[in-house]
């Protein structure tokens, strides 16, 4: 290895992290440390890595990959460093660049070819926060390019970004794991071999582009609010990486109206995350949340983001996610549930309903109407033959059904419906809120 | 990378090439080729002759099969390819989107797969009116 080569950081060499956090203090457990690290910065760490190795995804995770067996083998021994992240990237790029420097080596080029190795380490730099948050929008656009299928931009955005496991995506999209490891595997190489760029498109190219990644950041943020595995009912972190991308999105196309919609539509429904859950962590519908606990500042965000939407979009219609946020704000509005404009709501479903005629929107509709008009109104939409059918299978049509079974005092129905919601709800959060429902419903 | 372009036309308008007074090249395609030289990406380029000049050769059993016409019978026919050298696939996108056949029929972009040692011909420098 070249003399100049950096050498790998050092947990107690303050050069090694930007910021000297209270994370060194108060994480002791190496392992914990570890696995936080993954959750929270495996997306950043191999957005840059990605960059470093020209675009090759499978060296980068491999990078990646040994940088976080370096720390479970250094942590331990050599305490936690305060930027974890930091250290993560500084040795996968070690790794990267002697990856680089024995490819070199094996094409027998050494001597015009070490030069450019050389000039090569410059260019390797880690860089600037800037530079680090461009390398993850680099890595989104990649991820979301048009000549990958759908189902494959999603997984590869949270496998990457997200940094979730093949698992838990397999689990989230409700195929087996085989399938979804075959789709990335899929996308990868498409990426090496058509030659898919690893750059942040023109400005010419850029608008078509959005549509794509907008829905990508969508299923994104859906993963973290609506957590699918187990006990960890928000997946924080990555809703605000979610928001996060979502911000630099509406900030580099201002005049997309949409992209202030979906920041918009982030903010509201994040800021009602300690709201959402109840003591015994199950789900609190909306009208039961304790409105005291929404974050404010999340709110005036979100209304700010809906104002420069609307304000973008006067030319042209609104778009599904500035009508999904501008639902959000309805309950945002009013600090007390009760005096809730149904009417507006429901109003706003129906207009997404025409760009979007999508079962789960009826579904949210029929909600709507049933608070603003009575749960009969609600549950004649919920009876239509197409609805039903292709919402088979989906917990939140028995549960929207035994909710307005149970107003109307068709009790023996609704025990029904709520027995068949939980047994298809797919979280723990939602099965104790469904069963103590049911529990309540037959009393 | 080496990008090749597959160019697929309804039957009608490739079959106006068996016409010899309609051998040359149309005028969209004679600005689309000075744009590709422009940008200096066109390896090859060439205009194939009606499908129904094709003959489909096959080995089965070591016996020697051949049939009348192109591999698959389609609406859209293989019309003319583009070999371009472009910096990657958004570059070969936008040169197949500029295609006039894009408007007609359908563009299909594949990489060639690099061979160790065979850098092949280099991109045209603007070569006007050449053949397609």
């Amino acid at each position: 290895m070249a003399a100049r080569d950096p050498a790998e950081p050092n947990a107690a060499d303050p050069a090694a992290s930007t910021a000297a956090g209270p994370a060194a203090s108060t994480a002791t457990d190496p392992g914990a440390a570890i696995e936080r690290a993954y959750r929270e910065a495996y997306g950043a760490v191999l957005a840059t890595s990605i960059r470093f190795l020209g675009g090759d995804f499978d060296a980068a995770e491999e990078a990646v990959a040994e940088a976080f067996a370096a720390a479970l083998e250094t942590w331990p021994r050599d305490g936690i460093p305060a930027n974890a992240a930091a250290w993560l990237t500084t040795a996968a790029r070690n790794r990267a660049l002697d990856r680089i420097r024995r490819e070199r080596r094996q094409a027998d080029k050494l001597d015009r070819l070490g030069r450019e190795t050389e000039g090569e380490v410059d260019s390797m730099q880690i860089g600037s926060e800037d530079r680090l948050e461009d390398d993850r929008l680099r890595l989104i656009f990649t991820c979301c390019h048009p000549a990958l299928p759908l189902d494959a931009r999603v997984a590869l955005t949270l496998r990457t970004l997200g940094g979730l496991t093949t698992p838990e995506i397999a689990r989230a999209f409700l195929v087996p794991e085989a399938t979804l490891a075959q789709r990335l595997v899929r996308a990868k190489r498409k990426i090496r071999e058509a030659g898919i760029p690893y750059r942040v498109p023109t400005s010419d190219e850029l608008p078509a582009r959005l549509d794509g990644v907008l829905a990508t950041l969508y299923l994104v943020f859906n993963e973290g609010y609506l957590a699918t595995s187990g006990e960890l009912s928000v997946r924080q972190e990555l809703c605000a990486e979610a928001i996060r991308l979502a911000s630099i999105l509406a900030g580099l196309l201002p005049a997309r109206s949409e992209t202030h919609g979906l920041l918009a539509l982030f903010l509201f429904q994040d800021s009602r995350r300690d709201a959402r859950l109840t003591s015994d962590g199950s789900i609190a519908l909306l009208e039961d949340q304790d409105r005291a606990l929404w974050e404010r500042g999340e709110i005036e965000r979100g209304f700010v983001a809906l104002d420069l939407g609307f304000a973008a979009a006067r030319a042209v219609p609104a778009g599904r996610y500035l009508l999904q946020a501008a639902i959000a704000a309805e309950h945002a509005r009013t600090i007390d549930g009760a005096r809730t404009d149904w009417r507006v709501i429901a109003t706003l479903y129906a207009g997404l309903e025409r760009i979007d005629p999508n079962p789960v929107v009826t579904l949210n509709r029929a909600v709507a109407v049933a608070q603003a008009d009575g749960p009969a109104a609600g549950l004649s939409l919920l009876d239509d033959p197409m609805v039903r059918g292709r919402l088979a299978g989906y917990h939140l049509l028995p549960a929207a059904r035994a909710d307005m079974l149970r107003r109307l005092g068709r009790l023996p129905e609704a025990v029904a419906e709520y027995e068949r919601a939980a047994a298809l709800a797919v979280n723990d959060a939602e099965r104790r809120f469904l069963q103590r429902r049911l529990a309540e419903t037959r009393q | 990378m080496r990008y090749i372009l597959l160019v697929y036309t309804p039957e009608s308008e490739q079959g106006r090439g068996a016409d010899p007074a309609e051998a040359g090249i149309s005028a969209p395609f004679l600005e689309y080729n000075d744009w590709l030289d422009e940008r200096r990406i066109r390896v090859a380029g060439e205009r194939l002759a009606a499908s129904g000049s094709a003959t489909t050769v096959r080995l089965r059993d070591g016996s020697r099969l051949i049939t009348d016409g192109p591999f698959a019978e389609t609406k859209e026919v293989l019309g003319g390819y583009y070999i371009l050298e472009c910096r990657d696939l958004d570059e070969a996108l936008e040169a197949a989107a500029r295609c006039p056949a894009a408007m007609l029929g359908s563009i299909e972009v594949r990489p060639i797969v690099p061979q160790p040692g065979m850098t092949g011909p280099e991109p045209a420098a603007r070569v006007p009116g050449r053949a397609t």
